[in-house]
Protein backbone atom coordinates (compact mmCIF):
# COMPACT_ATOMS: atom_id res chain seq x y z
CA UNK A 1 0.00 0.00 0.00
CA UNK A 2 1.78 3.10 -1.23
CA UNK A 3 -0.57 5.82 0.04
CA UNK A 4 -0.16 6.23 3.79
CA UNK A 5 -2.45 9.17 4.44
CA UNK A 6 -4.57 11.80 2.76
CA UNK A 7 -5.74 14.94 4.51
CA UNK A 8 -8.06 17.51 3.06
CA UNK A 9 -8.70 21.03 4.21
CA UNK A 10 -11.87 22.45 2.72
CA UNK A 11 -11.19 25.96 4.00
CA UNK A 12 -7.99 26.36 2.03
CA UNK A 13 -8.81 23.82 -0.69
CA UNK A 14 -5.64 21.95 0.03
CA UNK A 15 -4.77 18.30 0.17
CA UNK A 16 -1.77 16.56 1.71
CA UNK A 17 -0.86 13.08 0.63
CA UNK A 18 1.89 10.90 2.08
CA UNK A 19 3.13 7.82 0.26
CA UNK A 20 5.91 5.34 0.92
CA UNK A 21 7.83 3.40 -1.66
CA UNK A 22 10.18 0.51 -1.35
CA UNK A 23 12.85 2.18 -3.50
CA UNK A 24 15.69 4.63 -2.97
CA UNK A 25 15.11 8.37 -3.34
CA UNK A 26 17.08 8.60 -6.60
CA UNK A 27 14.87 5.98 -8.19
CA UNK A 28 11.65 7.74 -7.12
CA UNK A 29 13.06 11.05 -8.33
CA UNK A 30 13.60 9.49 -11.76
CA UNK A 31 9.84 8.95 -12.01
CA UNK A 32 9.51 12.74 -12.03
CA UNK A 33 12.72 13.70 -13.77
CA UNK A 34 12.59 11.33 -16.73
CA UNK A 35 9.68 12.29 -19.01
CA UNK A 36 9.51 8.74 -20.43
CA UNK A 37 8.94 7.37 -16.92
CA UNK A 38 6.67 10.25 -15.95
CA UNK A 39 4.29 9.54 -18.79
CA UNK A 40 3.90 5.96 -17.59
CA UNK A 41 2.21 7.08 -14.38
CA UNK A 42 0.78 10.58 -14.94
CA UNK A 43 -2.27 9.52 -16.93
CA UNK A 44 -4.43 6.46 -16.23
CA UNK A 45 -4.11 3.62 -18.76
CA UNK A 46 -7.30 4.87 -20.44
CA UNK A 47 -5.80 8.35 -20.87
CA UNK A 48 -2.15 7.92 -21.83
CA UNK A 49 -0.08 11.06 -21.42
CA UNK A 50 2.68 12.38 -23.63
CA UNK A 51 5.17 14.88 -22.30
CA UNK A 52 6.60 17.34 -24.79
CA UNK A 53 8.59 20.00 -22.97
CA UNK A 54 10.24 18.87 -19.75
CA UNK A 55 12.46 21.53 -18.25
CA UNK A 56 12.88 20.95 -14.52
CA UNK A 57 14.62 24.26 -13.83
CA UNK A 58 13.16 27.16 -11.88
CA UNK A 59 10.83 29.00 -14.26
CA UNK A 60 10.97 26.10 -16.72
CA UNK A 61 7.90 24.55 -18.30
CA UNK A 62 6.71 21.00 -18.54
CA UNK A 63 3.97 20.49 -21.10
CA UNK A 64 1.93 17.40 -21.83
CA UNK A 65 -1.27 16.16 -23.33
CA UNK A 66 -3.52 13.28 -22.41
CA UNK A 67 -5.48 11.37 -25.01
CA UNK A 68 -8.88 9.99 -24.06
CA UNK A 69 -10.37 6.79 -25.51
CA UNK A 70 -12.16 8.83 -28.19
CA UNK A 71 -8.83 10.32 -29.32
CA UNK A 72 -9.66 13.70 -27.80
CA UNK A 73 -6.59 15.45 -26.40
CA UNK A 74 -6.45 17.61 -23.30
CA UNK A 75 -3.38 19.72 -22.69
CA UNK A 76 -1.71 20.65 -19.45
CA UNK A 77 1.36 22.42 -18.18
CA UNK A 78 3.53 22.82 -15.13
CA UNK A 79 5.74 25.74 -14.34
CA UNK A 80 8.56 24.85 -11.99
CA UNK A 81 8.88 27.20 -9.02
CA UNK A 82 11.54 25.34 -7.05
CA UNK A 83 13.69 22.29 -7.65
CA UNK A 84 16.32 20.48 -5.60
CA UNK A 85 17.17 17.09 -7.15
CA UNK A 86 16.60 14.44 -5.94
CA UNK A 87 14.64 15.72 -2.93
CA UNK A 88 12.10 18.32 -3.85
CA UNK A 89 10.10 19.81 -6.64
CA UNK A 90 7.51 22.56 -6.58
CA UNK A 91 5.39 23.59 -9.50
CA UNK A 92 2.13 25.12 -10.61
CA UNK A 93 -0.06 22.69 -12.55
CA UNK A 94 -2.67 24.04 -14.92
CA UNK A 95 -4.74 23.37 -17.99
CA UNK A 96 -3.93 24.57 -21.47
CA UNK A 97 -5.87 25.34 -24.61
CA UNK A 98 -5.67 23.09 -27.66
CA UNK A 99 -2.60 25.01 -28.85
CA UNK A 100 -0.84 24.22 -25.57
CA UNK A 101 -0.94 27.80 -24.25
CA UNK A 102 -1.91 28.07 -20.56
CA UNK A 103 -5.62 28.73 -20.05
CA UNK A 104 -5.89 31.55 -17.51
CA UNK A 105 -9.59 30.88 -16.88
CA UNK A 106 -8.99 27.33 -15.71
CA UNK A 107 -8.18 26.34 -12.14
CA UNK A 108 -4.56 25.85 -11.14
CA UNK A 109 -3.00 23.70 -8.46
CA UNK A 110 0.20 24.47 -6.62
CA UNK A 111 2.09 21.27 -5.97
CA UNK A 112 4.91 20.67 -3.51
CA UNK A 113 6.70 17.34 -3.65
CA UNK A 114 9.30 16.20 -1.13
CA UNK A 115 11.23 12.97 -0.94
CA UNK A 116 12.86 11.71 2.25
CA UNK A 117 14.64 8.53 3.30
CA UNK A 118 12.31 6.38 5.31
CA UNK A 119 13.12 2.98 6.77
CA UNK A 120 15.23 1.90 3.83
CA UNK A 121 12.74 3.24 1.31
CA UNK A 122 11.39 6.64 0.36
CA UNK A 123 8.63 8.72 1.80
CA UNK A 124 6.95 11.12 -0.63
CA UNK A 125 5.06 14.10 0.76
CA UNK A 126 2.78 15.85 -1.68
CA UNK A 127 0.88 19.00 -0.90
CA UNK A 128 -1.66 20.51 -3.27
CA UNK A 129 -3.32 23.87 -3.02
CA UNK A 130 -6.12 24.27 -5.50
CA UNK A 131 -7.44 27.57 -6.76
CA UNK A 132 -9.89 28.73 -9.38
CA UNK A 133 -11.21 32.20 -10.18
CA UNK A 134 -14.45 31.10 -8.52
CA UNK A 135 -12.62 29.89 -5.47
CA UNK A 136 -10.61 33.10 -5.21
CA UNK A 137 -13.87 35.03 -5.11
CA UNK A 138 -15.08 32.70 -2.42
CA UNK A 139 -11.90 33.07 -0.39
CA UNK A 140 -12.31 36.79 -0.61
CA UNK A 141 -15.73 36.47 0.91
CA UNK A 142 -14.56 34.15 3.64
CA UNK A 143 -11.50 36.31 4.16
CA UNK A 144 -13.80 39.25 4.70
CA UNK A 145 -15.74 37.22 7.24
CA UNK A 146 -12.55 36.50 9.15
CA UNK A 147 -11.60 40.15 9.18
CA UNK A 148 -15.05 41.47 10.05
CA UNK A 149 -15.19 40.14 13.60
CA UNK A 150 -11.83 41.73 14.46
CA UNK A 151 -12.62 45.08 12.99
CA UNK A 152 -16.09 45.21 14.43
CA UNK A 153 -15.26 43.69 17.79
CA UNK A 154 -15.63 47.04 19.45
CA UNK A 155 -19.03 47.46 17.84
CA UNK A 156 -20.42 44.44 19.66
CA UNK A 157 -21.97 46.62 22.31
CA UNK A 158 -23.79 48.62 19.71
CA UNK A 159 -25.30 45.61 18.09
CA UNK A 160 -28.35 43.86 19.30
CA UNK A 161 -26.98 40.39 19.95
CA UNK A 162 -30.19 38.90 21.26
CA UNK B 1 -15.61 36.58 -11.44
CA UNK B 2 -16.76 39.36 -9.17
CA UNK B 3 -17.96 38.96 -5.62
CA UNK B 4 -21.64 39.79 -5.42
CA UNK B 5 -22.36 43.25 -4.12
CA UNK B 6 -24.32 43.17 -0.91
CA UNK B 7 -27.09 45.61 -0.13
CA UNK B 8 -26.85 47.76 3.03
CA UNK B 9 -29.47 45.60 4.65
CA UNK B 10 -27.54 42.42 3.85
CA UNK B 11 -24.38 43.93 5.27
CA UNK B 12 -26.23 44.82 8.46
CA UNK B 13 -27.48 41.25 8.79
CA UNK B 14 -23.98 39.93 8.15
CA UNK B 15 -22.37 42.18 10.74
CA UNK B 16 -25.03 41.30 13.23
CA UNK B 17 -24.62 37.59 12.54
CA UNK B 18 -20.84 37.70 12.81
CA UNK B 19 -20.63 39.97 15.83
CA UNK B 20 -21.22 37.08 18.21
CA UNK B 21 -18.54 34.55 19.19
CA UNK B 22 -20.90 31.60 19.38
CA UNK B 23 -22.31 32.32 15.96
CA UNK B 24 -18.85 32.64 14.46
CA UNK B 25 -17.97 29.32 16.01
CA UNK B 26 -21.13 27.68 14.68
CA UNK B 27 -20.40 29.06 11.23
CA UNK B 28 -16.87 27.75 11.33
CA UNK B 29 -18.04 24.27 12.30
CA UNK B 30 -20.56 24.27 9.49
CA UNK B 31 -17.86 24.90 6.91
CA UNK B 32 -16.27 21.60 7.93
CA UNK B 33 -19.30 19.38 8.39
CA UNK B 34 -23.05 19.55 8.49
CA UNK B 35 -23.97 19.26 12.14
CA UNK B 36 -27.57 18.99 13.30
CA UNK B 37 -28.99 21.67 15.55
CA UNK B 38 -29.00 19.21 18.46
CA UNK B 39 -25.34 18.31 17.85
CA UNK B 40 -24.52 22.02 17.95
CA UNK B 41 -26.57 22.43 21.13
CA UNK B 42 -24.41 19.78 22.83
CA UNK B 43 -21.30 21.83 22.13
CA UNK B 44 -22.28 25.00 23.94
CA UNK B 45 -23.31 25.71 27.53
CA UNK B 46 -26.53 27.28 26.31
CA UNK B 47 -30.02 25.97 25.71
CA UNK B 48 -31.22 24.24 22.57
CA UNK B 49 -33.54 27.18 21.96
CA UNK B 50 -30.64 29.63 22.19
CA UNK B 51 -28.65 27.64 19.63
CA UNK B 52 -31.71 27.57 17.41
CA UNK B 53 -31.88 31.35 17.67
CA UNK B 54 -28.22 31.70 16.70
CA UNK B 55 -28.73 29.45 13.70
CA UNK B 56 -31.76 31.52 12.68
CA UNK B 57 -29.64 34.70 12.75
CA UNK B 58 -26.99 33.05 10.57
CA UNK B 59 -29.73 31.84 8.27
CA UNK B 60 -31.23 35.32 7.87
CA UNK B 61 -27.80 36.61 6.93
CA UNK B 62 -27.61 33.98 4.20
CA UNK B 63 -24.63 32.27 5.78
CA UNK B 64 -26.22 28.91 6.47
CA UNK B 65 -29.30 27.00 5.51
CA UNK B 66 -31.16 24.27 7.32
CA UNK B 67 -32.15 21.05 5.74
CA UNK B 68 -34.45 18.40 7.10
CA UNK B 69 -32.76 15.02 7.23
CA UNK B 70 -34.97 12.41 8.82
CA UNK B 71 -35.72 13.66 12.32
CA UNK B 72 -32.83 16.05 12.33
CA UNK B 73 -32.27 19.46 10.90
CA UNK B 74 -28.81 19.78 9.46
CA UNK B 75 -27.11 23.14 9.28
CA UNK B 76 -24.93 23.78 6.29
CA UNK B 77 -23.02 26.72 4.90
CA UNK B 78 -23.40 28.08 1.40
CA UNK B 79 -24.17 24.73 -0.17
CA UNK B 80 -22.66 25.30 -3.57
CA UNK B 81 -19.35 26.61 -2.42
CA UNK B 82 -18.70 23.93 0.15
CA UNK B 83 -20.01 21.12 -2.03
CA UNK B 84 -17.74 22.26 -4.84
CA UNK B 85 -14.76 22.39 -2.51
CA UNK B 86 -15.46 18.80 -1.47
CA UNK B 87 -15.84 17.67 -5.05
CA UNK B 88 -12.62 19.33 -6.17
CA UNK B 89 -10.59 17.74 -3.38
CA UNK B 90 -12.24 14.35 -3.81
CA UNK B 91 -11.33 14.40 -7.50
CA UNK B 92 -7.78 15.44 -6.70
CA UNK B 93 -7.51 12.58 -4.22
CA UNK B 94 -8.80 10.02 -6.72
CA UNK B 95 -6.43 11.22 -9.43
CA UNK B 96 -3.39 11.12 -7.15
CA UNK B 97 -4.22 7.79 -5.54
CA UNK B 98 -4.19 6.42 -9.08
CA UNK B 99 -0.88 8.12 -9.86
CA UNK B 100 0.81 6.95 -6.68
CA UNK B 101 -0.42 3.42 -7.35
CA UNK B 102 1.13 3.49 -10.82
CA UNK B 103 4.36 4.94 -9.42
CA UNK B 104 4.55 2.03 -6.98
CA UNK B 105 3.96 -0.43 -9.84
CA UNK B 106 6.75 1.14 -11.88
CA UNK B 107 9.13 1.03 -8.93
CA UNK B 108 8.40 -2.67 -8.61
CA UNK B 109 9.77 -3.19 -12.10
CA UNK B 110 13.42 -3.09 -13.16
CA UNK B 111 14.56 0.46 -13.89
CA UNK B 112 14.63 1.20 -17.60
CA UNK B 113 18.13 0.66 -18.97
CA UNK B 114 17.93 3.19 -21.74
CA UNK B 115 17.00 6.08 -19.43
CA UNK B 116 18.94 9.02 -20.73
CA UNK B 117 21.00 10.88 -18.18
CA UNK B 118 18.65 13.49 -16.81
CA UNK B 119 19.00 16.25 -14.29
CA UNK B 120 19.91 14.15 -11.24
CA UNK B 121 22.81 12.50 -13.00
CA UNK B 122 21.71 8.99 -12.13
CA UNK B 123 22.47 6.07 -14.51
Amino acid sequence: MAVISVEKDFDTLSLTLVAEFDAPIERVWQLWADPRQLERWWGPPTHPSTFEKHDLAVGGYVTYFMTDPAGEMSHGWWQVTSVDPPRSLEFTDGFANQDGAPNPEAPITKVRMRLNDHEGGTRMDLRFVFSSPEHMALLERWGAFEVFPKSVGQMDALLDTS
Amino acid sequence: MVVDRLTDEEVDLLFHALADTTRRDILHRCTRSEPSVSQLADLYPISFAAVQKHVAVLERAGLVSKERHGRERLVRTDGNAVARARQVLDELETVWRGRVGRMADLLGQAPPQEAKSSSSGQC
